[in-house]
């Protein structure tokens, strides 16, 4: 542990991006600690990419503060590049080399890479390492973006929609692959539209709507605080389907079982999943 | 939390340390630059056997003695094909591939790494030189088994064909590097390009010779690069008879290098002005 150990890894204060009349990025706040796999959770269009893309230090911004790993990403040096691992959201790589000469080619920039065949073993391309780039799958091609971020042992990862156009089965691979690096101590933000993606691999998570952070902190903590309604359903005598909001189902349950005198018939009592409290935070909750 | 978590001034020098240099890294994306344009094949078609087919079709058509020159018809377009050849592996090839590079966001993912820009247009010089060379030797030995060019003997004429090789491929790369700034996307690259290109091929000297081109037409060739390779390797090429069909009855070799220089310094100051990482819906 050194005396730079409790700095934020990523420190964003009050940022702002505008594109002509649309405010992207209408004054976020983010405080990503080192070592930790942060979520950044939101729609399409919710400000994602941008921010991401400023704290890459690819994009300009209006107003605010940003440190990414010390540093100003808008002036970032060569060596605070080698430090910051990059996954775009659209990748695109050079189709006619092969997986293990890209991936040896791209650990030359770097002060300090990565072995590159223990890179590809770690992404699960070893059987591809020889095949060409325009060879591989969607996946396989995602995989290779990873490698390519990796590759210079970033102490921050920076990925974009990683798994969008996944398949299940896919996407759980890839989740394997984060949570290794996670463990191996590498800092991650990941932002992504898909919430059982964010539950399943972020210590903590920030959902962000219109250009806004309308909630942070850990995904159960975000549903306690965001979900303390309870939904209470059941079916009246004359098979009308119920449904009661409530802070206190207990009391509901205790007044309906004196009502019917012991069993209610088709009794559900449910709390808010996460996928709730996150369509009621972006405003797209499903009226009912 | 371990010990490669630490940030701070102190790992942020030492990593700065021990960055590889761009000289390097220029030589080893010279080499993968290489070894994708060798595995593309319709490019290596594109760029490279282009000038073969017209040195062939045009040489061997227009056969002719040329009035008063000492030269036939085929021996003009041995130079002018070169000269086009130079053009095709430079300009065209550098303004197609980077354009298409930028739309597919390969640029952007290299800015995204600590690879100092240098490294990348290193790169690419060396990938224009090598084409650039090999094109040059294919069309030499066309154009002295097929059709009576000699090869110069002196050790000056041969300094003189490597300068004029050297300042024109360098100014039609950053040319090339410029143009490809143009295109809004990958798929209008090669029209954007090519358009250009062919017409000053048309109003340089290299499908029409100089005596039969409109003064004025000429004049706007002499504007462009392309126009006084085409006469400096003439003068490298051909026999001194040949000055007569000139614009000025002479190969004007200061003029040339004057010119070719002039585009160097031009063509570069138009790239750093002008080159960007992204596209522009990335901004």
């Amino acid at each position: 542990m050194t005396a730079h150990a409790n700095e934020l890894a990523v420190d964003v204060r009050g940022l702002r991006k505008q594109y002509g009349d649309v405010t992207a990025v209408d004054g976020i706040d983010l405080g990503i600690r080192q070592g930790e796999v942060f979520g950044l959770l939101g729609p399409n269009g919710a400000g994602k990419s941008t921010t991401v893309e400023i704290l890459q230090g690819n994009r300009s911004r209006d107003a605010g503060e940003v440190s990414v790993l010390g540093s100003d990403p808008a002036t970032g040096t060569r060596a605070w590049r080698s430090r910051v691992g990059i996954v775009w959201q659209d990748e695109s790589a050079p189709a006619e080399l092969t997986v293990r000469e890209t991936v040896r080619h791209f650990a030359r920039y770097y002060p300090r890479p990565r072995d590159p065949e223990e890179v590809i073993g770690l992404v699960g391309l070893e059987e591809k390492a020889g095949s060409r780039i325009k060879a591989l799958s969607g996946g396989q091609r995602r995989r290779l973006d990873v490698a390519l971020g990796v590759i210079g042992g970033p102490e921050l990862l920076l990925l974009d929609e990683p798994t969008t156009g996944f398949d299940p089965a896919a996407r759980r691979q890839f989740w394997q692959l984060i949570r290794k690096l996670a463990d191996e101590g590498t800092t991650i933000l990941l932002t992504t539209h898909y919430l059982e993606e964010a539950e399943a691999l972020a210590h903590r998570l920030a959902v962000i709507a219109k250009g806004q952070v309308v909630a942070q902190g850990e995904p159960a903590a975000l549903r306690d605080r965001h979900g303390d309604e309870a939904t209470v359903e059941w079916t009246e005598s004359d098979g009308t389907p119920r449904r009661e909001r409530t802070d206190t189902p207990t009391r509901t349950v205790t007044e309906l079982t004196r009502r019917f005198d012991g069993e209610i018939p088709g009794l559900r009592v449910s709390r808010p999943t996460l996928e709730d409290v996150y369509l009621r935070l972006t405003g797209q909750e499903d009226p009912r | 939390m371990t010990m490669t978590t630490t940030t701070g001034p102190a790992t942020e020098a030492r990593a700065a340390q021990r960055l590889p240099g761009a000289w390097g890294l220029g030589l080893q994306r010279g080499a993968l630059e290489i070894k994708q344009f060798f595995r593309q094949r319709e490019q290596v078609v594109f760029t490279f056997a282009f000038p073969v087919v017209f040195l062939f079709l045009f040489a061997s058509i227009f056969s002719d003695d040329v009035q008063d020159a000492g030269i036939t018809a085929s021996q003009l377009y041995v130079p002018a094909m070169m000269a086009a050849g130079i053009m095709s592996t430079s300009f065209q090839s550098l303004g197609i591939s980077i354009a298409i590079e930028r739309d597919e966001r390969v640029l952007r993912r290299l800015r995204g790494t600590p690879m100092p820009p240098a490294s990348y247009f290193l790169g690419k010089i060396w990938l224009v030189l090598v084409t650039g060379l090999l094109e040059t030797v294919v069309l030499l030995l066309v154009g002295t088994t097929l059709y009576d060019v000699d090869l110069p003997t002196d050790a000056g004429t041969w300094l003189r064909f490597a300068w004029i090789f050297v300042l024109g491929l360098t100014a039609c790369a950053l040319l090339g590097i410029a143009i490809s700034s143009v295109p809004k996307s990958g798929k209008s690259a090669t029209s954007v390009v090519v358009l250009p290109f062919l017409v000053l091929q048309f109003i340089s000297g290299v499908y029409i010779a100089i005596d039969t081109i409109p003064d004025w037409m000429l004049n706007i060739g002499a504007l462009f690069p392309l126009k006084w390779m085409c006469q400096g390797l003439r003068g490298v090429f051909l026999p001194e008879s040949a000055q007569i069909l000139e614009q000025t009855g002479s190969w004007e070799f200061g003029r040339i290098a004057l010119v070719l220089g002039a585009w160097c310094v031009g063509g570069l100051l138009l790239c750093l002005l002008t080159f960007r990482w992204k596209n522009r819906r990335d901004g």
